[in-house]
């Protein structure tokens, strides 16, 4: 679509947005300046209010009615966007630039079949409907949807998510753009769902040429798809270069705390707590005179907080807005990482035991099976982490310990004493020893109550305290999860996500359970609250010895709080084993896929391995070894006949397949090494 | 550590939100004036016949008189000065639909809680039963139970807020279905909360709003319905001031097209109670739901 192929696809220079909010203007974005170059990928991270999403509006002038670009201006293709008419601008919509927002369900008419919408980009450019309809197909195709032709007819409801987002990108390519737009593309998929995802734009990419600006929090994700980054806070461009040197050299010291927030490099609990970024992000339209980060920062001096420092050059394209850039790199931790864990003792009792659990849900006439015999314990003091795609049984199996789901067969004891099935029945002591920390801070607290009121009640119920000792205890507890005293009247819409999660931990700790389970405690939350919110769950574990139950599709952060991982698959259990050994292998072949599938901060290591389709119905499970349907290294008709059992192949290390450790060791480790060199 | 001290600014955010809805209801015209209609009928139900012009009942040689001479509204067939019975007219309505509406919510808040929080057979059985009474004409099932309990202000306002449980219970339940599944009702229920506590103190706060605004939508039917069993006959008896009584007495004279300003001017107090209260509603609803 280009005519103009000198200028690049995207220029912005010194944007300046504002909202207006109760009568005065709030500066979102401060003089932004980047570009995009032809074909080039250019990634935009930093954390939630920072004014990503801001920008990505701005670019298309998608605003709210309360912001407008006060300054500076926006070139796409040459063609200042802020002075362009209306008719002008639907064009631009229409003709150049692709937007993929971050929730494809929302992005679809849940009213028109696929292939209408597609149509639709075409029909809107004048080609008839008849071939406008086989140019969607065409384009379905090419985002690599097997079965164009039925998804045609189908309604956006009956696609899976990672379908859904393959036809919003199929939309978004097929007008052949000079500038696709990514906001957070793949936040809301599961890890192998998100690579396929990424591989399949990266080869997009390659193939339409388009220049992509590439909006993420997730700087794995930034690191696998662009060449060059800029690190956006608090309306700021602080730092940009070409992604390698910024990852692996960051100079600013809000890009090496971003990047010390991350459990990654295999790092575990007991190596220490992770690094944190103290303090909060400025309130929205406040303008420090200084440096934006001055008032976070361990290396502010005070020219920080005087002059605003100015985009230092430092070569090969990589410039950061920081006096003290050459310090960056030391910039002492904010958070010490002495931590003492006490040993798990594993000779003892367990203190949750599941025995052959199963649940088959019916639905729609349908058996379902959530879960098929899972047997595991967990004992006093450890964390087991549980990991496996959606609809793999992880939340039933942590609903039935919990009382929420009855299992239909199969029993759970805790103590040595078979738990009854229903919450109901449960006494207040058994209810006590199990608590939850849910995914969702804002849904999990009562908006319409008071901190004081939530814990208080929690107090009552789980500890039978009310009065003076209830108001004792209710300081120590938010003392123990670092909530200051003036939270103690704040209603829930008051808080921080952040500030939300420590309520919720709190309320859970009331009672001194002795088993929390973390239902993706930390994914609703930006990196640097999830790092302060991990250090106060592996404290609060060291303190009381509480045993964690921790469901997380990051695997990184389970690798850093657990001491042994269960892999589900199609609600059974896979592997079972030590953190370290299920992560560095030999493990099985449906762990090694998960694995692959992460894109990490450091890059590369890993082949790609490519999980063949979608996860099969749990009405219809495959026969055999149920994950044979999408397996790489299924051996032959054994695993369509046969399930293998659930076996120790070397200490407390187990596993379901049929092909020997020994075997999986050699064939995991061959393709690696050739990978990696 | 981590948690320290971010804007103080946040402190009073509650009561913030709670002005910024305030100042937008002020701001929205539709509630204000709203307000001053309905402010205006409640005036006139306050302070009664003690500021009419002429005593409402009482009837003078004057028979028929037209309207905008001595008497501004002119003079029904007994001679009775129409305006002071419009306004003095205000006072019943304005007693039986809101002791009404506040049954017919109160009920239908607690059916609504019920059904939606325990679902299954309870919900099934209350729902259905619903389904069927809603299958009835209001007036009908009114005029029935007022035929078999007899004619008083009592029994209309029993009548009308029992009409109304089920149609509120629906809304209720519907907002109830959207708090149930949330976390922090699973929350409740992992610390061993009791359902009724659950329904009224966890998850009844978080509904107020919808349960506010069908309140209003209520009360405009509310006025409406006491107006229409009173036009039949079943609400107020002569020679009380009522609207619906009003017209019921006058509407024969019609039929020549003259008298027209005794059936026009408790007509019009009706339609503008009932404008005026919906225009409430509207104008919640907006606030409200954003």
């Amino acid at each position: 679509m280009s005519e103009n192929g000198s200028s690049p696809a995207l220029q912005i220079r010194d944007l300046d947005v504002v909202y207006r909010v109760r009568g005065r203007d709030r500066q979102v974005l401060r003089e932004v300046s980047f570009s995009v170059g032809r074909g080039e990928s250019y990634g935009l991270v930093g954390e939630s209010g920072c004014g990503k999403s801001t920008a990505a509006l701005a670019i298309v002038r998608y605003l709210p009615r309360n912001g407008r670009v006060r300054g500076g201006s926006i070139e796409i293709d040459g063609k200042d966007v802020v002075r362009l008419s209306e008719g002008q601008l639907r064009r631009l919509r229409a003709n150049d630039v692709g937007m993929v927002y971050q929730n494809p369900g929302t992005a679809l008419n849940p009213a028109i079949r696929v292939g209408g919408q597609v149509a639709e980009v075409f029909t809107v450019r004048g080609v008839e409907r008849k071939e406008a309809m086989e140019r969607a197909q065409a384009a379905l195709k090419k985002v690599q949807i097997a079965d164009a032709g039925s998804v045609m007819h189908r309604y956006p409801h009956q696609l899976s998510g990672g379908m859904q987002q393959r036809v919003v990108i199929a939309m978004a390519l097929a007008k052949d753009p000079t500038l696709l737009i990514l906001d957070e593309p793949t936040t809301g998929l599961d890890a192998t769902v998100e690579a396929e995802v990424l591989d399949l734009i990266e080869h997009l990419q390659g193939e339409f040429h388009t220049s992509v600006l590439f909006i993420s929090h997730n700087l794995g994700v930034i690191a696998k798809m662009c060449e060059r980054v800029g690190v956006l806070y608090a309306g700021r461009v602080v730092e940009e270069g070409p992604v390698e040197t910024v990852l692996q050299d960051p100079r600013h010291p809000y890009t090496v705390g971003l990047l010390r927030c991350i459990p990654r490099g295999g790092v575990r609990k007991d190596h220490g707590r992770l690094d944190t970024i103290p303090g909060f992000l400025p309130n929205i339209g406040e303008a420090p005179p200084g440096c934006v980060f001055a008032d976070r920062c361990a290396l502010v001096q005070e020219i920080c907080t005087q002059d605003e420092p100015p985009l230092e050059q430092l070569g090969g394209l990589h410039s950061s807005r920081c006096y003290f850039h050459e310090q960056a790199r030391e910039l002492p931790r904010a958070t010490a990482a002495n931590l003492v864990l006490p040993a798990v003792d594993r000779t003892t009792a367990p203190l949750v035991q599941f025995e052959e659990l199963g649940k088959v849900f019916r639905q729609h006439g349908q058996s379902i099976h959530a879960l098929t015999g899972v047997s595991a314990a967990i004992w006093p003091g450890e964390t087991l982490g549980l990991v496996g795609e959606s609809g793999s049984g992880k939340t039933t199996l942590a609903r039935s310990l919990l009382g929420i789901v009855e299992p239909t067969t199969g029993a759970v004891e805790l103590d040595g004493r078979p738990l009854a099935p229903r919450l109901g029945r449960r006494t207040q002591s058994e209810i006590r020893k199990l608590q939850i920390v849910f995914q969702n801070p804002d849904s999990a607290l009562n908006r319409r109550h008071s901190v004081r009121r939530i814990l208080r009640r929690a107090l009552k119920k789980l500890a039978n305290l009310t009065g003076k000792p209830a108001e004792d205890r209710l300081k120590d507890l938010m003392h123990s999860v670092r909530l200051a005293e003036r939270y103690v009247s704040a209603r829930p819409s008051q808080l921080s996500g952040g500030l939300k999660q420590r309520v919720a931990i709190a309320r859970a700790f009331a009672g001194e359970p002795e088993l929390v389970v973390c239902d993706e405690p930390t994914s609703a939350l930006d990196v640097s609250v999830q790092a302060a919110i991990l250090n106060l769950l592996v404290e609060l574990q060291a303190q009381r010895r509480t045993a964690y139950l921790f469901i997380s599709h990051d695997l990184g952060v389970v690798r850093y709080l657990s001491d042994r991982i269960a892999v589900m698959y199609l609600g059974r259990l896979m592997e079972l084993g030590p953190a370290a050994v299920v992560f560095d292998g030999p493990h099985h072949p449906y762990t090694e896929a998960l694995l692959s599938a992460v894109p990490t901060v450091d890059g590369g290591g890993r082949e790609r391995i490519r999980l063949e389709g979608e996860i099969p119905s749990a009405a219809e499970p495959p026969s055999g070894c149920v994950f044979h349907t999408r397996c790489h290294r299924k051996v032959g008709e054994v695993c369509e006949l046969e399930e293998p059992p659930l076996v120790e192949v070397e200490g407390g290390h187990l596993m379901r397949c049929h092909i020997p450790i020994d075997e999986l060791r050699r064939l995991q480790l061959v393709p690696g090494e050739v990978a990696t060199a | 550590m981590t948690a320290i001290a971010p804007a103080i600014a946040q402190r009073s955010e509650v009561s913030v939100a709670r002005r910024e809805r305030l100042r937008a209801l002020v701001r929205s015209k539709t509630f204000v004036v709203g307000v001053l209609i309905v402010g205006w009928w409640v005036f006139w139900a306050v302070v009664g016949s003690s500021l009419t012009p002429h005593d409402p009942l009482d009837q003078t040689s004057s028979v028929l008189a037209r309207p905008f001479g001595h008497y501004w509204l002119g003079t029904d067939t007994l001679g009775r000065d129409v305006l002071s019975r419009v306004l003095a007219g205000a006072t019943g309505v304005l007693k039986v639909a809101p002791l009404a509406t506040v049954l017919g919510i109160a009920g239908g808040t607690v059916i609504g809680l019920v059904t939606g929080y325990f679902r299954g057979i309870v919900d099934d059985s209350i729902s259905r039963l619903i389904d069927a009474v809603l299958a009835l004409p209001l007036i009908v099932i009114a005029v029935t139970a007022i035929v078999a309990l007899g004619t008083s202000l009592g029994t209309l306002i029993v009548v009308i807020g029992v009409v109304f449980m089920p149609i509120v219970s629906r809304t209720v339940r519907a907002a109830v279905l959207a708090e149930r599944d949330l976390d922090y009702v699973q929350a409740a229920k992992l610390r061993g909360e009791h359902a009724p506590y659950v329904m009224f103190v966890e998850i009844l706060p978080n509904i107020v709003a919808p349960i506010v605004v069908e309140a209003t939508v209520r009360l405009g039917y509310a006025i409406f319905t006491v107006a229409g069993l009173t036009f039949l006959g079943f609400g107020l008896q002569p020679p009380a001031p009522d609207w619906g009584l009003q017209i019921a007495e006058n509407y024969a004279l019609l039929a020549g097209g003259s008298y027209w300003w005794t059936v026009l001017f408790p007509g019009l107090a009706i339609a503008t109670l009932v404008i005026g209260v919906n225009l409430i509603a509207d104008g919640l609803q907006q606030v409200l739901d954003r």
